[in-house]
């Protein structure tokens, strides 16, 4: 497991991210998903920048889909960040550092 | 001689950016990778590369990035995860802006690829990671046993189609002719899969739905009748556009934007090259970017020597 960012399942989302008292990051992913793959150091690097702020988890979306179900995935990768148990915005596939640090920014 | 950062900027990480770093670590030649997101470029895309040669039994797009990356680690190659925001070309010694500093150099390749083609019709941004996609390999599970929409004709077109039936139920591949413009193995195997139903000589029109994609309409561009087709997703691979976002008009390019470049892989401005899929050419291949980019440094060595 990636140091810093927390493997969640369906059974602990709801303790993890919905009553998180910081805001959280979630990386929706699968093994197949070259994307994921690619994106997922960046996703690594931020946890170890940001997470003393922000909370890092991830979900593979084949092991766990009711989360993904109930957020309307469709597409991976799809980093969504919640605040207060709401969403509070996503990003869709490959993106830019800089791109990710300007809405970590906006949340926090 | 002022001194200069570089003799050699490299703009991009996909096929020909990593052969550019590999070809001119090993000319030691003082370079620098800048890459805007990670390695990889569109092949991370790709579920399954067969015309690569030296890998007889095909390779994921991005096992064979992962090797390439390894290949050019291992000659210690300088990449730095950074953007290129303009390029100022006006003295011999070039400018590069990065988001956070200029460095100089004395050539760069320009390797930055491209991305998938608007279409440009309604729905197409709203429903964009919402059934609408540019990635099979990414998405094509969450369509399991469903009806899916593919829009082109080309390789990536066939391919991802034919790749998109392990899992959905029927594949509507609408292409704007009566025929496949597609590799001919790729045409075989399109037709002998029964999952696959051939929408010919039409264009998607529009994209609509809820929250999620419910259904696309078809014009056929002969008899300009139209239909609407039910379907939960809708995959587009009609094209690509150049990633020059940070040139204005400082290089020659083609009427959509790609970079010409003579056989050398010079661009209109001497000590600037470009290679792989940004260029202007017939064809666009992860073998033909390689040889590009082992051109474009070979050219730029010389290019340097003369200067020197």
């Amino acid at each position: 497991m990636a140091e810093g960012v927390l493997e969640i399942d369906d059974s602990i989302f709801d303790a993890e991210v919905l009553k998180s008292n910081k805001p959280v990051l979630i990386d929706f992913w699968a093994p197949w998903c070259g994307p994921c793959r690619a994106i997922s150091p960046l996703v690594e690097e931020l946890a170890g920048e940001f997470g003393d702020k922000i909370k890092f988890v991830k979900c593979n979306v084949d092991d766990n889909p009711i989360t993904p179900g109930k957020y309307g995935i469709r597409s991976i990768p799809t980093l969504m960040f919640f605040k207060d148990g709401n969403v509070v915005n996503q990003v869709i596939g490959i993106v830019a550092r800089s791109k990710l640090e300007e809405v970590i920014n906006k949340i926090l | 001689m002022k001194s200069v950062d570089y003799d050699l900027v490299i703009i991009g990480g996909g096929p020909a950016g990593l052969t550019a770093g590999l070809y001119a670590a090993r000319a030691r030649l003082n370079v620098i990778l800048i890459e805007k997101i990670v390695p990889g470029g569109q092949v991370l895309t790709s579920d399954w590369i067969e015309n690569y040669p030296g890998f007889p039994e095909g390779i994921s797009g991005p096992d064979l990035i992962q090797k390439m990356t390894e290949q050019v680690k291992k000659f210690d190659l300088n990449i730095e995860s950074n953007e290129v925001i303009s390029l100022d070309l006006s003295d011999p010694v070039k400018k590069i802006k990065l988001s956070d500093r200029t460095i100089t150099s004395h050539t760069i390749i320009i390797a930055t690829g491209a991305s998938p083609r608007k279409l440009g019709i309604p729905g197409e941004d709203i429903f964009f990671g919402k059934g609408l996609s540019t990635c099979a390999t990414c998405d094509g599970p969450f369509f399991k046993d469903k009806i899916v929409a593919a829009v082109g004709g080309g390789d990536t077109a066939v391919q991802e189609s034919i790749f998109l039936t392990k899992f959905v139920k029927k594949v509507y591949l609408i292409h704007r002719r009566d025929q496949l413009r597609a590799t001919k193995i790729l045409q075989e195997r399109a037709f002998a899969n029964d999952k696959i139903e051939f929408v010919w000589d039409s264009v998607l029109t529009s994209i609509d739905g809820l929250t999620n994609v419910e259904k696309i309409t078809v014009k056929n561009v002969k008899t300009g009748d139209t239909k609407e087709l039910s379907v939960d997703g809708c995959f587009i691979w009609t094209g690509i556009l150049p990633n020059t976002e940070f040139l204005k008009d400082e290089l020659k390019v083609d009427d959509y934007g790609f970079i010409i470049v003579d056989s050398n892989m010079q661009s209109s401005v001497p000590g600037v090259f470009a290679a792989g899929d940004v260029r202007s050419t017939g064809l666009r291949q992860i073998v033909t970017a390689a040889g590009d980019a082992a051109s474009a440094v070979f050219s730029a060595e010389h290019y340097i020597e003369n200067i020197k």
